[in-house]
């Protein structure tokens, strides 16, 4: 029998199902010319509820499900950040779905169901679990990168994604089948007994391998290249989700099978990758001229800032604690990056090169404001949270005497200003090409938006309560 | 009776000709077929262990892989079709893909 | 238990498997390359019986060479072959492409030759009649969550070959 408390450690993730199926019985009991705004609203109280959800779960931590998964405040942490993307993205795509025409229903649900897989990610500790759960996050968002049917480059982006995602999950599967071989298990506690007892040779090359997989997923260099044509292609919100939300699910996973397991052999691994992809990113992102492609650099750049933090083995505490407060504070300016973007992207998302945004800051002030928010705290200047995210990966490098990396990561930090400067730049430098007004903001997406900014804000000024829950989860992972 | 580590050799190879036809071919199905080709690779490696182990935890491992190549094809091929409609090309290099 | 009709089956099977995983990633036309998938798959559904897994090698005939497999075929026959036919078979890249695949393949086998060690040189005798049975169990008990799970995998999997695949927008 099993026990009823183990289906409250699993709470948020039933009531994300339901309501995923729910939003597709509505759509096709809605007539063709009714308002399909219903759905969206559906979803979002979906992902309000398994919010609530997440706090009851958090009052029953412990193993459930023979052991399969795991609640502690690191996977309660790394819940709720994922459910607040997934409910940024569905509030920003209220307006965006009916301005492209895109089909509702199956949006709406592959994006909770979606979470669902995120969602266990962070709690599972069997690999078997951990597999089921990327691939659940990993479908969705291959398809939901496909979404605008009307657009060739929609199509093939999520084809790109699709190859490159399975090829990298094949490297992932080699890689936990070589930890089977090696230490004849794959839950993450008994392979850290194991790995305790010695460490075979195998186990370097499973973790190596198993390291290609999830560098893949995070889009950390040098297996980027999927990562500025697949979010260029995809729909603006979709970008928002995929580029925040299983990249923090799968740096969750990175966190709890390196440090649970107490893997051995990846410092020279992590650094390279670290350093690679902060150079690429911030490199890449200087000379491209439509914004989804620069974002995506970026996002390559921040992918590398965030793995400084893993090796920052001296006190994997702060490392820990460091990574999830990037996560958390990354997803907030992005997501809200994001929203903005797509708002103003119109129908067809006709306006996402740089030049667009000319004189932005005249024809929209309040557009351009809430951008900049986002585009300082991408930065890293003080009062957001990017600068805290950045401050805290930093100090924990620093006392781990990474100097080096640190000097790299600095040096990075200071060339990737020049783009974000150069986009502030031309939205209040430069004159408005086009005299056209831009729409203004629906409530919803205000209310992402706003919501981001508050986020992106507390961050910047209250990082005390933040740091402090992520130490503390940090100290559950860390044995 | 053969030992352990033929089977293993095996399913190495099973797996890098997975990789190497992902890398050198221009056709997607192809390059589908490679992904299924190290899922094989893998798949055999689990069976083996398994078998070493005498734990069948492996062969359950075996079966989600299973399942989830088979969710996979669908979608993928679902996928496919989708780019051929507006590409009228399965050749990667048409539809501008790879660009490495 | 006769051990040289293992060894022999082992090779042969082995072989067919080998020479098949060549052609399926050096042919030309992408039919010859599902069929030689699809022996490839079969041997291997002997090589595990061989190993010992009765249950994974019925699924792998049934599901993979079976269902898999036919998906594939019937994909392939939608879309307009003459043309791919036409078209050239290896990218620019294979020189690259090549010296990562041996790299991978050295670094393989020079692991597998060093955990040598850690295992048993042959693979023993394993109770194969209640093969079923304990996977069953595993599969409902151990393996609960994980199993119900892949449900919402392949409802997802549904729902995204419908979206992608339909005609009208």
């Amino acid at each position: 029998m099993i026990p009823s408390g183990d289906y409250i450690r699993i709470l948020p993730e039933i009531v994300l199902s339901i309501f995923g199926m729910l939003v597709m019985v509505i759509d096709p009991l809605l007539g063709e010319n009714d308002d399909r705004k219903s759905i969206g609203v559906v979803s979002a109280i979906g992902a309000l509820l398994a919010l609530g959800a997440t706090f009851i779960m958090a009052g029953h931590p412990g193993e459930a499900f023979y052991n399969i998964l795991r609640v502690d405040d690191f996977a309660v942490f790394f819940h709720v950040v994922v459910i607040l993307i997934a409910l940024a993205c569905i509030l920003m795509s209220f307006e965006y779905l009916k301005v492209q025409e895109i089909r509702q229903g199956e949006y709406y649900g592959l994006i909770l169901f979606g979470t669902v897989g995120m969602c266990l990610m962070s709690s599972a500790i069997e690999l078997v679990m951990l597999f089921v759960a990327i691939e659940i996050s990993s479908i969705s968002t291959y398809i939901l990168a496909g979404f605008r049917r009307r657009a060739a480059e929609s199509a093939e982006s999520s084809l790109k994604y699709f190859l490159l995602g399975s090829f990298a999950t094949a490297f992932f599967l080699y890689g936990i089948a070589l930890m089977y071989g090696a230490t004849g298990s794959t839950n993450v506690d008994a392979i850290a007994a194991a790995l305790r007892q010695g460490t075979p040779v195998m186990a370097y090359l499973a973790i190596a391998l198993m390291m290609v997989g999830l560098g893949f997923k995070v889009a950390a260099a040098p297996f980027q290249v999927w990562t500025p044509d697949v979010y260029e292609g995809a729909p603006a919100p979709v970008v928002a989700l995929m580029s925040t939300g299983p990249k923090a699910a799968a740096f969750a996973v990175l966190l709890r099978v390196l440090f649970g397991t107490a893997a051995p052999g990846w410092f020279w691994a992590v650094w390279i990758a670290a350093a690679l992809s902060m150079t690429i990113g911030n490199f890449g992102a200087l000379v491209q001229t439509n914004v989804k492609r620069m974002l995506a650099y970026s996002s390559i750049a921040h992918a590398g800032y965030l793995l400084v933090a893993f090796i920052a083995v001296r006190n994997m505490e702060q490392g820990v604690s460091a990574a999830m407060f990037y996560t958390a504070a990354y997803a907030a300016m992005n997501v809200g990056a994001f929203a903005v973007v797509s708002h103003f992207a119109s129908a067809g998302e006709k306006y996402v090169s740089i030049e667009d945004y000319a004189g932005l800051g005249r024809r929209s002030p309040v557009l351009a404001a809430v951008l900049t928010v986002f585009l300082l705290s991408l930065i890293g200047i003080p009062i957001t949270g990017g600068f805290f995210a950045k401050f805290y990966v930093f100090r924990a490098a620093v006392s781990s005497n990474l100097i080096w990396l640190t000097v790299i990561g600095l040096v990075n930090s200071a060339i990737g200003s020049y783009y974000y400067l150069r986009l502030l730049v031309m939205m209040y430098m430069k004159e408005p090409q086009s005299e056209e007004s831009v729409p203004s903001v629906p409530f919803a997406a205000g209310f992402a938006m706003a919501g981001c900014v508050v986020a992106t804000l507390y961050l910047g000024v209250f990082p005390n309560r933040v740091l402090q829950f992520a130490i503390e989860s940090a100290r559950t992972l860390v044995h | 009776m053969v030992p352990l580590s033929w089977y293993l050799l095996l399913s190495a190879f099973l797996f890098a000709s997975g990789v190497a036809g992902f890398l050198i071919r221009r056709n997607i199905i192809t390059i589908f077929m490679s992904i299924e080709l190290m899922l094989n690779g893998v798949n055999l490696a689990f069976i083996a262990f398994a078998t070493v182990r005498h734990s069948l935890n492996g062969n359950v491992f075996v079966f989600f892989v299973m399942v989830v190549a088979a969710a996979e094809a669908a979608v993928g091929l679902a996928i496919i079709i989708a780019v051929y409609r507006t590409r009228e090309t399965l050749n990667v290099d048409r539809v501008n893909l790879l660009k490495l | 238990m006769m051990p040289v009709a293992t060894t022999f089956f082992f090779y042969f099977l082995s072989i067919i498997a080998v020479v098949s995983a060549i052609v399926v990633i050096t042919r030309k036309s992408p039919v010859h390359s599902a069929l030689a998938l699809i022996t490839t798959l079969l041997s291997l559904a002997g090589l595990y019986l061989m190993l010992y897994a009765p249950f994974v090698a019925a699924v792998q005939i049934v599901l993979y060479a079976g269902g898999i497999m036919v998906l594939f075929l019937f994909v392939i026959m939608l879309v307009n072959l003459e043309k791919a036919q036409l078209e050239e078979r290896f990218n620019k890249q294979w020189q690259v492409a090549l010296i990562a695949v041996l790299t991978l393949g050295a670094l393989l086998i020079f692991i597998f030759e060093k955990g040598r060690s850690v295992f048993p040189q042959t693979v023993t005798n394993f109770p194969e009649n209640t093969n079923t049975q304990v996977i069953g169990l595993l599969l409902y008990r151990d393996y609960l969550m994980p199993f119900e799970l892949a449900s919402l995998l392949l409802l997802v999997a549904i729902v995204g070959a419908v979206v992608m695949a339909k005609k009208r927008v």
